[in-house]
């Protein structure tokens, strides 16, 4: 086990740098795509939810603000926008704005 | 990103058991790394879907008896008369071609963890990199007396796993007489769908409103109390049906007779023209098989909710209604498990190391009338040192039905249909 612990460390050292990168890309597109039970596939609506594809960073952040301080009245929004920081956010206004 | 040592160490191993020594992990010989999928339901269909978007490498096969989906979700809505079996009905087809998923329509019947293989009812043997399970729940008949006889016959369904047993039940509703007592029961916690017995006794009493207003609803419930949402359940049951629902807590079924048509408690018997009792719940079978059903009452399945790897077999990973934590057996949050997994196996198998935090969220939509509903949503966010799902501040429940929320609880439904089929 010891030798493989060591070896895994020097893997992981070795890519060190692009992998906290990667990591983080991960954490976004899994917050993200989890929205899309609601919102739909790729972010396109089917239904009387809102649609998220190709919406503008900006006005998504500040959504998600709104929705986090209640300065935006919402059904359910209000709830899952808590959970979510000012970070997570930006990551997925990023996402969801390249979504198309 | 900030790791403790013991992550970095286990992430560390994980991989290089994946990625660096690609030979150890053995590709089934081809090549690209093969993931079996063995469930096609809520958890599985959206898992075997994200593997292949986020990595058209890996080689997808789903196993899955059932020729179509058929959704649990809006079940409830079929019993009372709102929706039919052709709306929760969907098709398998756009997935598999859309994302060039192998598919073998067949039931798991054997696993092998060292050999990473799995055999099949129809006798096919495959070899897998990584295996998923999504298997849903497995219904313990033999935890009340005489069920396992009166569900055979026919006479005493659960119908919670939606099929025939939802148009049965319908069809017995339908047949029951003004003036008749339908009788249903509730497991004790935890069990699929907290919420799921009560939005039951909510439709099918309105329902009866409509159609048959002098039949009385007497809901047999093994816990304490209403185990979900029990603020908007009891306004519900209260402004629409008023002296219809008789509600007895603490008074969970032990025996059954098909003959006399009575669900017998500790306390009381109670006999009714249809019963819908509804046993505990454990793990699908086929976990069991992975020997992963490894709680302390071998009832659960426990993981590492990084990748959702069982604690007890390597390379398996398990998901959705089977796993125990600290979050509802949901069909939304059985999504959001798929794609924490699918995520961690994609970058298990490119060397890379998964999400240490990851973070989900539940929503569960009830209606409570043929035009209002509640909800109750959380956000849980993976605590690394803990090793729990910390359940973040601004969730909860309504406490009264509206039909803003009915108007989402069918547009999520469509929704989520699209986002796991399609
Ligand atoms: C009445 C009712 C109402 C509900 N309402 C809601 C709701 O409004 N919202 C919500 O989010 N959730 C709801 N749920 C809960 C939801 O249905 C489950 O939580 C969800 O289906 C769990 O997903 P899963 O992938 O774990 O299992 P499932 O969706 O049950 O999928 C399991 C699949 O595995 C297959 N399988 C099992 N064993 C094998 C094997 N050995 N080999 C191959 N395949 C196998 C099965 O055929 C099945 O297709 C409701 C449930 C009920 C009963
Ligand atoms: C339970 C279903 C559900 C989930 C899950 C959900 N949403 Fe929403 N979303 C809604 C609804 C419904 C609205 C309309 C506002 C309201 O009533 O809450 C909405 C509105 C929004 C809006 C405003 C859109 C506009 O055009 O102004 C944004 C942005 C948004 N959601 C983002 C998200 C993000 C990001 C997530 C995931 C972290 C998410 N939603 C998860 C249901 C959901």
């Amino acid at each position: 086990m010891k030798n493989l612990f060591i070896t895994g460390l020097v893997g992981v050292g070795l890519l060190g740098t692009s992998l906290a990168a990667l990591a983080t890309d991960a954490h976004t597109r899994v917050i993200a795509t989890t929205c899309l039970s609601c919102h739909g596939p790729d972010g396109k609506s089917k239904s009387a939810m809102p649609s998220l594809a190709g919406i503008d960073k900006a006005y998504f952040v500040a959504q998600m603000k709104a929705f986090k301080s209640g300065q935006r009245p919402a059904s359910v929004m209000h709830r899952h926008a808590q959970g979510y920081t000012d970070q997570e956010f930006e990551k997925m206004g990023e996402y969801f704005a390249a979504m198309k | 990103m900030h790791f403790n040592r013991r992550d970095f160490l286990t992430a560390g191993a994980a991989v290089t058991a994946a990625g660096i020594l690609p030979s150890c992990a053995g590709t089934a010989g081809s090549g690209a790394p093969h993931v079996i999928v063995v469930g096609a339901g809520y958890g599985g269909a959206t898992c075997a879907k994200y593997i292949r978007k986020w990595d058209p490498k890996i080689k997808v096969t789903v196993i899955e008896p059932n020729d179509k989906f058929v959704s649990c979700p809006i079940s409830n809505w079929v019993l009372g008369g709102m929706k039919t079996m052709a709306d929760i009905t969907h098709s398998y087809d756009t997935l598999r071609s859309k994302y060039g998923i192998d598919w073998v329509k067949d039931t798991v019947i054997g696993i092998d963890v060292d050999k990473r293989q799995v055999r099949t009812a129809g006798g096919q043997t495959l070899n897998y990199d990584r295996l998923v399970l999504a298997p849903g729940v497995e219904i313990r008949m033999d935890t009340v007396e005489g069920y396992k006889e009166a569900h055979a016959a026919q006479k005493v369904v659960h119908a919670w796993k939606a099929g025939p047993e939802t148009a049965l039940l319908r069809r017995q509703l339908e047949a029951m007489p003004d003036g008749g007592v339908f009788v249903m029961s509730v497991p004790t916690a935890p069990y699929r769908c907290p919420p799921g017995p009560y939005e039951r006794a909510c439709l099918v009493a309105s329902y009866f409103k409509k159609h048959k207003p002098r039949s009385k609803i007497i809901l047999l419930d093994g816990n304490q109390d209403v185990a979900s949402k029990p603020a908007l359940f009891k306004w519900a049951w209260k402004t629409y049906y008023d002296g219809m629902i008789d509600y007895r807590p603490n008074n969970g079924p032990k025996r059954v007779d098909m003959k006399t048509m009575t669900v017998h408690t500790e306390f009381d018997d109670v006999k009714g023209d249809v019963l819908n009792v509804v046993p505990a719940q454990r793990a699908g079978e086929v976990t069991a098989l992975a020997g992963a059903r490894n709680d302390s009452n071998k009832v659960w399945c426990v993981v590492d909710f990084v990748t959702f790897e069982s604690t007890a077999a390597k390379n398996v990973h398990i998901i959705g209604d089977s796993v125990l934590s600290n979050h509802p057996k949901s069909g939304h949050m059985a999504t959001n498990h798929a794609k924490v997994c699918a995520s961690a196996i994609v970058e298990l198998l490119n060397g890379r190391q998964p999400d240490p935090v990851p973070v989900v969220a539940n929503t569960c939509y009830s209606a409570v009338s043929d035009s209002t509903a509640g909800h109750v949503a959380t956000v849980f966010r993976y605590n690394p040192e803990k090793k729990q799902w910390d359940a973040q501040p601004g969730g909860g429940a309504s406490a009264q039905g509206d039909e803003i929320n009915f108007i989402f609880n069918w547009a999520w439904a469509e929704n989520v249909w699209a986002e796991v089929l399609t």
